[in-house]
């Protein structure tokens, strides 16, 4: 009996069509470019990369952005969780509403922000006159940047949170109290626990958003050297100065950190998924 | 002219052997059961010959046809999924027209024949229906209906009834049995569960690891299995550890002999496994019968219409199912000493090479 | 078990305690509950608030002629022309990578996976400035079309090569996820019954995306009309030529023409929200990709046993 042993493809010419369109696409659009602005970087050599990095407006914008993002991921951990844990738990007037708009971040260009913001608690508005007798400065100041910040990344905890709290059956805290746990105790040893994956994914996700923003904090913080101006910020007065050499210091800088918080989110992504008893 | 024909299919996934040396034929008009333990290879079987997996080498024949380098489309199977796979954005009416309209047939035609099968589904007035809004045994019928619609060859199922509670099960398999019976197309199905295909079917290939076992009739694979694996999966059996040679039968750890003459079998002097099936033991408490094996009872456990009775013999444990009459005629007890007769039983070596030369040594009388 | 002579009072102290506790409870709860919500005005409602008033108080008449200006109103025909555009190709595409990779295996797939979230991890501004190295008249591949006088950078297919990039995630990450868990055997079953790959994925595979893919194509259309940073790098912001909406609004806005910017601003934030609400219309549609649990559904026990008499249940007899 003859026994045929024909190389048998397993993919159709159309599969492969198919898989060859989509990595020239990711290839041409994202890997290309991220391989372009690295060598171009490089170009002249790290110690003259070097010098780009540490040039004082470069490290102050750096550090100022560090430091500011930082600062916003505190603030919204917890006001991001609270936000989660009353929507789900809670019911009270207009829950609705609230919860669709917390999504309003997302919608809104974050030029749009930035004036918003201004228009608000700004130098000549009403609030901003306010505190302003007080000496107390929120727009062109580094207190309007961490608000610009807090507005366009307010969802990314709450909503990282939400679909966590709302799986997680009350049995387990319950359990805990029938254990003779208080409310504080089951929350800090069984709540906390099972969304800390989530919690800190909302922080990653807001992180990278902040490192990055740009269209709300060109309008809110005014580009004061060394006062109010971000990386972004700097690096786009830079390569309109046409610097480009320290523009590409400061951007692969940027980029760098931005794909370590990526990797990080992908291992966050892994463990999150260990708590999933559905498995 | 044969329905299904498979000639030595090989497959592996990596280094694992799924499929080894696989070959039978499924006669036309005939429903066969792959039958086989989970991972032994018959779905991977059935899924080559759908055409939805390629073997690494082997032929596929239907209907005469040499299918082999066939896809899947160009086959004109029926096939049947464990999980049904409707179509959940479809009613009832387009999952079963699908076949149909990919023919591209009149709409009156597809029509007339969605409306035939709904009636031979008995699902009559679900036409509208969605897979969402039917029970799982809904859900089954209106699959076996549109692998159906398109008059395929061969129809192919994989382990139909797998998702579904016992009572639907068995309502199911003898409805496609006789279903069957009225149509008349080749059918092959996949299953674990031997009742099932000791029911339903008419012919049963056993796999086991990749492997073929047996191919039968369900009397001849449950009366004649040629192997340990075949005897122990279909029905229940009991698997004793004994020493034979001419003289007889010895189950290790007790007295008395069984009747048995190894050489006449055809067989080395040696260790063998006996495997005995429980309804195929009687029990008496008389000694001077011939062929019987003193054992005790351990464990009497009622079951309704029989009694299941546990017996110890020597170093083996022993389960036999006794009439219920007969149990309260003798009305045995627990602990009590009696003599078993096996009516019918079947030998097999213990598989390894060192058993059968360490026998053959002692036959011939190199060592003790 | 046996009670203390004394139960009663003991029972009616727990219960009392357990009242407080209750009203405890419901105080921080209550707290907690105004505490988001005084959170939530000041900082997204407010501000919301904020730019009605300043667009509008100069009255409805200023606004709409702020909107008509030629500079606004090409703009805003640059943001659709943008959107449209980043809408159709990631629409396209990201179906076929999502296809391609939840149905094929091959190497570096996860590598070249975890690169579609790129454009979400990398600053606005970085991204133009990738393009600008790429695609500038002294770039990569820019100097080619530069010998041919095609402009890319500072030019309209400029700023759609980087609408286009800010938007690739959105749409294959909705759908991914779903055919990775689904759709195999649907697929397999659709060939078993004579569909070829084209009829297949049109009559079997779309269908059960369309839900995750309306969602992610919405999200693709908000992100493309917010999107700042890196269309203003790579674009020039040349009023009249190079501006969508957004980079018009910083414009005017630096310019000192605050009813020009807040007219264009309200228009946008008056868009987004419709955005918005079919955002969260079609969130809870996503739902509907996903096939219910078998499990749930109760057999009926419809189905015709057979008539005569019943059979022996088969116990074996000695």
């Amino acid at each position: 009996m003859k026994n045929k042993k024909k190389n048998r493809r397993r993919y159709t010419w159309g599969d492969l069509s198919l898989r060859g369109i989509s990595l020239f696409y990711i290839g041409l659009l994202i890997l290309l470019p991220l391989v372009a602005i690295t060598v171009e970087a490089f170009r002249g050599g790290i110690p003259a990369l070097w010098k780009n990095i540490t040039l004082a407006q470069s490290v102050y914008s750096l550090k100022l952005t560090f430091i500011l993002s930082f600062s916003m991921v505190l603030i919204n951990v917890v006001t991001g969780t609270a936000t989660a844990w009353v929507l789900v738990r809670y019911r009270f007037p207009l829950k609705n509403i609230i919860n669709a708009i917390v999504d309003i971040p997302f919608a809104i260009p974050t030029v749009v922000t930035g004036i918003m913001l201004v228009a608000l608690y700004g130098p000549r508005s009403t609030v901003g006159m306010l505190l302003g007798k007080f000496d107390i400065e929120i727009i062109f100041a580094k207190p309007g940047i961490v608000l610009a910040l807090l507005f366009v990344t307010f969802p990314f905890v709450v909503r990282s949170v939400q679909p966590v709290l709302m799986e997680m059956d009350k049995d387990m805290e319950e359990a805990a109290q029938t254990l003779g746990a208080s409310r504080v105790r089951s929350f800090f040893k069984v709540v906390f626990p099972t969304l800390t994956p989530a919690i800190l994914t909302g922080a990653a996700l807001s992180l990278s958003r902040a490192l990055g923003e740009f269209g709300s904090i060109v309008i809110v913080a005014g580009n004061i050297p060394f006062k109010t101006q971000v990386s972004s910020v700097y690096i786009y007065g830079e390569i309109e100065s046409a610097n480009i050499p320290s523009a590409l210091g400061s951007a692969v800088v940027l980029l760098g950190i931005s794909l370590l918080i990526l990797i990080i989110l992908n291992f966050l992504q892994r463990w999150s998924s260990k708590y999933d008893l559905r498995q | 002219m044969s329905g299904i024909r498979v000639e030595h299919l090989f497959k592996s996934f990596g280094d694992f052997k799924a499929v080894d040396d696989v070959s039978f034929d499924v006669n036309e008009g005939e429903l066969a059961a792959l039958l086989g333990p989970s991972g032994s290879g018959k779905s991977t079987i059935l899924r080559i010959i759908a055409g939805l997996e390629k073997p690494d080498s082997g032929q596929i024949f239907l209907t005469g046809q040499d299918v082999t380098d066939q896809s899947v489309r160009k086959r004109n199977i029926g096939f049947v999924f464990q999980h049904y796979a409707l179509f959940k954005h479809m009613t009832v009416e387009k999952n079963i027209a699908f076949g149909l309209e990919v023919q591209k047939k009149n709409k009156k035609e597809i029509k007339e024949k969605v409306n035939e099968l709904i009636e031979l589904v008995k699902l009559n007035g679900y036409n509208n229906h969605y897979p969402s809004q039917l029970s799982g045994g809904q859900r089954q019928r209106v699959a076996l209906a549109r692998a159906l619609a398109p008059e395929p060859r061969v129809l192919l199922l994989d382990e139909p009834f797998g998702s579904l509670d016992a009572k639907v099960r068995k309502n199911l398999a003898h409805w496609i049995r006789d279903l069957h019976k009225r149509i008349h197309v080749t059918g092959i199905f996949v299953t674990h569960d031997q009742n099932e295909a000791m029911e339903i079917s008419d012919k049963i290939i056993l796999v086991n690891r990749g492997k073929i076992e047996q191919i039968g009739t369900p009397p001849e694979v449950y009366e004649a299995p040629n192997t340990k694996f075949v005897a122990s999966f279909v029905g229940n059996v009991n698997i004793v550890d004994a020493y034979a040679d001419s003289t007889g039968i010895v189950i290790n750890g007790s007295t008395g002999k069984i009747g048995y003459d190894a050489q006449q079998n055809g067989r080395i002097p040696g260790d063998i496994v006996l495997l005995v099936r429980p309804e195929e033991i009687s029990v008496t408490r008389e000694s001077t019968r011939e062929n019987v094996i003193p054992a005790s009872i351990e464990g009497i456990h009622y079951r309704g219409s029989f009694y299941e009775v546990d017996f110890i013999i020597g170093n083996n444990s022993v389960k036999s199912f006794i009439n219920k009459d007969e149990y309260q005629q003798n009305n045995w007890q627990d602990g009590e000493k009696v003599y078993l007769n096996f009516r019918q039983f079947k030998v097999f070596e213990v598989s390894g090479g060192f058993h059968k030369i360490h026998a053959m040594l002692r036959h011939y009388g190199y060592i003790e | 078990m046996i009670y203390a002579n004394n139960a009663e009072p003991r029972i009616t102290n727990i219960i009392s305690a357990r009242q407080k506790n209750e009203r405890r409870m419901s105080i921080g709860k209550w707290f907690l509950i105004s505490g988001v919500l005084t959170w939530f005005l000041v900082l997204i409602l407010f501000p919301i608030y904020g730019i009605f008033n300043e667009a509008i108080k100069n009255g409805l008449k200023v606004f709409i002629d702020q909107l008509r200006t030629p500079a606004s109103l090409h703009a805003f025909w640059l943001t659709f022309l943008t959107t449209a555009v980043a809408v159709v190709i990631n629409t396209v595409l990201g179906v076929v990578m999502a296809i391609v990779f939840a149905r094929q295996d091959f190497k570096g797939k996860l590598f070249i996976e975890s690169l579609l979230d790129l454009p979400f991890a990398i600053s606005p501004v970085v991204a133009g400035f990738m393009f600008v190295v790429l695609f500038g008249p002294n770039g990569w591949i820019g100097s080619w079309f530069e010998s041919m006088d095609i402009k890319i950078v500072y030019a309209l297919p400029g700023m759609m090569i980087a609408t286009v990039f800010v938007t690739i995630p959105f749409t294959a990450r909705e759908i991914l996820p779903i055919l990775r868990e689904f759709g195999r055997e649907d697929e397999e079953a659709a060939a078993t019954l004579g569909a070829s790959k084209w009829q297949t994925f049109w009559r079997v595979t779309l269908p059960s995306i369309k839900w995750g893919l309306a969602y992610g194509i919405t999200l693709t259309i908000a992100r493309s009309i917010g999107e700042f940073g890196a269309v203003m790098v790579v674009s020039g912001s040349i009023i009249n030529q190079t501006q969508t909406a957004t980079l018009f609004i910083h414009d005017q806005y630096t310019d000192f023409n605050y009813p020009g910017a807040f007219a264009a601003a309200l228009a946008l934030a008056i868009f987004s929200f419709v955005i918005l609400i079919i955002i969260q219309f079609l969130y809870k549609k996503r739902d509907l990709d996903k096939p219910k649990d078998l499990s749930l559904i109760e057999e009926i026990p419809d189905f015709p046993i057979e008539e005569g008499p019943v059979k022996n249940q088969g116990v074996p007899l000695s």
